[in-house]
């Protein structure tokens, strides 16, 4: 059995304690947003006094109340932490209550009011790209003659791909607690997977300097990028009302207020144009890509990067251009979700390899098999750096092999021939995902390990726990470096007093970065404490003669405390730092060229689904995925990886929808309305194993990350209910099955139902509109 | 005015006063300090705040708290015993069917309810007794088959 979760004990009894948790000091206050309604217009001004004379309420904010700069965007300032002079989306915050108890700033907010001037509001991407209306300037990524080549090329076929963003909905919203300390100072208690951030954040908000601010994170109710960037802003918030009062104070954003107010996944929309050969290899393909990001550039620069440079997937594209634009729109900024672009971009891609195969009238597997990555050949990205350790070939051919892809295949098509209304659909599809943050300055980790004189050890580093068990994995690295049993090794929060100036848990790289530095702690203490016994008996010990709590010094075993102990009185120094940078990468990031990952981390998975064509509903009925995690740190914890992402990934493909209204404000904010997947949708069926074979590189143990790549494995559900879609009548041919697969979606891809006049997509694109005359005949057709 | 409510929360007879429109969730976390019941959504489509009220299953979040008066409640921490976490419990831990953990306790409380009145469930009657419950980190499927395990061993235990 794998180490379970170091926290699972807690977990299980309720005792586990989050933000929202923590004792406070009695006189503690309770902040209260209020939001925008309009997406765009000029603020005139803000009536507050009804909520300032409401009961319990002690303080209002606004804008010309934060002492120092107004912004909580961390890599361009254009986040304000409440909206001044101009108003860019409903949802966006206004002003804070701040009162004794929660519910009274609640209620007080809503007593409050907005004089707003509306202003014309571009929200959707077309609009956009039509307005030119931009966060950041657009990049374009070229490699060979697309142009020629498309011209040359034998076949040649032209679509669009779109799809949804998706709301986080980390059960545990988010909270943060600020705390008046002495001399100006001020401490955060945040739900933040970038407790660094925040620090730096608060500390120009306050007009103070970071050595005047900490933050601390035991552990968050889960954070999927949603904590990333976002937790700035309410930590800002809280801790200006806390300097204001000189009391501490507390803001937790209820379900509806955090779904309005926060950024999400972003939605992407791509023209594509693609030549071709007769077995349906890519000869040249060009694509505009474009993001919705919203007000602000937030995370969106480097998201869409990663987009660009996950278009390929796991296929060679010989002559390719790839024009990126980042779409400013009156909606909410936003930000890094689990994959952070690279879902995005693959489904374009396997999107066109669909295509073809439907084109072609093939099987898609087929296509996708023709345009992988060779090994010595054919091996190069269109952003330059070489795909050296690629393993997939093998991995696709194992799981199709073991999983009957081709038995299974005639199956369906059998029973699709049989059944007029169940139709059923397969699909295979690939991940080849880049592990690195692409800023390469970010790929660098930090701990902290003190032996005290019992042996027992504290352990911090710069990684967060959001439940990926990374702690658990990091721990682990400790005990057996050092040989010791694991309850010897505590972990305690995540804290920028102990470990300064960290990046954030993001990018899958948590294990990899604080693994290693992790290690490097444990090491020197480990060398210290042989370097001692050299000294003092004489004897040289090496890392084999640290086991079980004890140490092996020559013919004699003693107890690892009672070497600590010897070592302490001679004055040897039982504390010290780790380090790790992440060798060979570089990127240039205005070229898009470089090697911005360090290894790719491989997977497949096969889906069966089954689509009811009178009502648009879908099932999985299988899954079986084969994953590459390297040598594995712990299996249990990456097989709850992979089972957890694969099924995120579900939602936002097939059941996670963001309505925006045509005055952009966000309808579905609540789970009544936005469903996320529940134990009803796991597949009936489900084989999830690992592919088992060492990182090259050399990772932590020959492992490999984890956190993201499986959420791409969930393509594979919307291709199988593309491919049941494409055996009805009315989805023949290429279906246009835009993302999520809801089952209005479905049912419009099958020619089902006409678009209502009124509903837009949020990529401003029609979703599947259907002539008149195919409209007419379906309800007859599909029974 | 505060209400003064008094009831039997795990066993131990308490009494606390709160406001007449204040949720039992609220209650539980802000007067009682039993913050193992979370609140994922206040509207009662997440199961993160699940309790037994007199042995049903209930979303605290929906429950005024002055409604328990005379009533037995349940939390999460009152599921294990001093000597020994229950099986779901211990099959949850097993199983690594955990991950954020704030869920957990949700999936705990109506992983019990339901072996309370069925001692067998099908795979198919657990997974829609607990799709109330929303995990946003495990794909539910370890969280199925810690409880189907669990409830194995207390039928073996208990025969």
């Amino acid at each position: 059995m794998s180490r379970p979760h170091e926290s699972a004990e807690l977990h299980v009894s309720g005792a586990a304690l989050y933000t929202d948790d923590l004792a406070l000091p009695a006189h503690t206050l309770h902040g209260a947003y209020g939001l925008s309604e309009v997406a765009h217009g000029r603020l005139c001004g803000l009536e507050l006094e009804a909520a300032r004379q409401a009961r319990d309420v002690v303080d209002v904010l606004t804008a010309a109340d934060v002492p120092g700069v107004n912004n909580y965007g961390g890599i361009v300032a254009d986040d304000p932490i409440f909206a001044d002079g101009e108003v860019h989306y409903a949802g966006q915050p206004l002003f804070l209550v701040v009162a004794h108890e929660r519910e009274a700033a609640r209620r007080a907010a809503r007593l409050a009011s907005a004089r707003i001037e509306p202003l014309p509001a571009i929200l959707d991407i077309r609009a956009a790209i039509a307005a030119e209306s931009f966060v950041l300037p657009s990049k374009r990524l070229v490699r060979g003659d697309p142009d020629a080549e498309l011209a040359r090329a034998p076949q040649r076929l032209s679509g669009s791909v779109g799809m949804g963003g998706q709301d986080h909905f980390y059960l545990e919203g988010q909270v943060a607690v600020a705390l008046p300390q002495e001399d100006g100072g001020m401490h955060l208690w945040s739900s933040t997977q970038h407790p660094s951030e925040v620090q730096h954040l608060v500390a120009a908000a306050l007009g103070v300097a970071s050595h005047a601010v900490s933050v601390s994170c035991r552990r968050m109710g889960g954070g999927f990028g949603g904590k990333e960037s976002q937790p700035a802003m309410i930590a800002c918030a809280a801790a200006v009302a806390a300097r204001r009062s000189g009391r501490p104070v507390k803001i937790r954003l209820d379900r509806d207020i955090d779904m309005l107010a926060t950024g999400k996944r972003h939605d992407f929309l791509a023209d594509y144009d693609v030549g071709f050969d007769g077995d349906g290899r890519i000869r040249a393909l060009s694509v505009m890509l474009a993001s919705r990001c919203g007000y602000s550039a937030d995370l969106s620069g480097p998201v869409s990067d990663r987009a660009v440079c996950h278009l390929d997937n796991a296929y060679f594209i010989p002559h390719v251009a790839i024009v990126s634009h980042r779409c400013r729109t009156n909606t909410v900024s936003n930000t890094a979700f689990r994959g952070f672009g690279g879902p995005q971009g693959m489904m374009v891609i396997e999107h066109i390899l669909d295509d073809i195969a439907r084109h072609l009238g093939c099987d898609p597997l087929a296509v996708r098999r023709v345009n992988l990555y060779g090994i010595g050949e054919r091996n190069v990205t269109p952003y330059g750096q070489i795909v050296e350790d690629n393993i997939l070939p093998d991995l696709l051919e194992q799981l199709a092999s073991e999983a009957d892809y081709a038995g299974r295949r005639r199956a369906v098509a059998e029973w699709n021939e049989r059944e007029p209304v169940i139709k059923r659909g397969l699909a295979l599809t690939p991940v080849k995902f880049g592990i690195s943050f692409t800023k390469t300055s970010y790929n660098q980790a930090g701990a902290l390990l003190q032996i005290y004189r019992d042996g027992t050890m504290l352990l911090n580093h710069g990684g967060t726990e959001m439940g990926q068990g990374l702690h658990t994995k990091v721990l682990d690295i400790v005990a057996r470096e050092l040989g010791v049993p694991n309850a010897w090794v505590r972990i305690t929060a995540t804290d920028t007093s102990k470990v300064p100036n960290t990046s954030a848990t993001a990018a899958s790289s948590g294990s990899d970065l604080n693994g290693k530095a992790a290690q490097d702690a444990a090491r020197t203490l480990r060398e210290r404490l042989a370097a001692f016994v050299r000294e003092r008996d004489g004897v040289e010990i090496g890392p084999e003669d640290f086991d079980g709590g004890r140490v092996q010094i020559g013919a004699n075993s003693i107890p690892f405390a009672e070497l600590v102990e010897a070592a302490y009185r001679a004055r040897i120094s039982l504390s010290a730092t780790g380090f790790y940078r992440t060798p060979k990468i570089h990127w240039d990031m205005d070229r898009l060229m470089g090697r911005p990952f360090y290894y790719f981390a491989y997977g497949a998975a096969i889906v069966e689904a089954a689509v009811d064509t009178l009502t648009g509903e879908s099932r999985l009925l299988a899954l079986d995925i084969l994953h590459d995690v390297g040598h594995s740190l712990n299996p249990a914890i990456d097989i709850g990886q992979i089972e957890g992402g694969f099924m995120q990934g579900v939602g936002w493909l097939t059941s996670e929808q963001l309505y925006f209204d045509s005055d952009g404000a966000l309808r579905t904010h609540a789970p009544s309305t936005y469903k996320i997947p529940t134990a009803r949708d796991w597949p009936e069926r489900a084989e999830v194993r690992l592919f088992g074979r060492p990182n090259p590189e050399e990772t932590i143990y020959r492992s490999k990350a984890v956190g993201e790549p499986p959420l791409m494995l969930a393509i594979a559900a919307l291709h199988a209910i593309r491919d049941a879609v494409a055996a009805t009548p009315g989805g023949a041919g290429r279906p246009r099955l835009m993302a999520p697969a809801v089952p209005e979606a479905v049912l419009r891809a099958m020619g089902a139902v006409c678009e209502l006049s009124e509903e837009r997509s949020p990529l401003g694109d029609t979703m599947g509109t259907t002539s008149p005359d195919a409209t007419e005949q379906t309800a007859f057709r599909l029974i | 005015m505060k209400q003064h409510v008094s009831s039997t929360v795990n066993g131990e007879q308490m009494e606390f006063l709160c406001e007449p429109d204040e949720t039992l969730l609220e209650a539980l976390r802000d007067r009682l300090n039993l913050t193992g019941t979370k609140e994922g959504c206040g509207t009662g489509d997440c199961g993160a705040c699940s309790v037994l009220l007199d042995g049903t299953l209930v979303c605290s979040c929906l429950v005024f708290a002055p409604e328990i008066e005379g009533r037995e409640l349940t939390t999460v921490e009152g599921i294990a015993s001093p000597e020994a976490l229950h099986p779901v419990q211990r099959k949850l831990l097993e199983h690594a069917a955990l991950q954020c953990g704030i869920c957990t306790p949700g999936v705990v409380v109506a992983a019990k309810a339901l072996l309370d009145a069925n001692p067998n469930p099908s795979e198919e009657e657990t997974r829609y007794w607990l799709a109330g419950n929303l995990c946003r980190c495990t794909g539910y499927d370890k969280i199925i088959r810690a409880v189907l395990d669990a409830a194995a061993e207390m039928r073996g235990a208990a025969p």
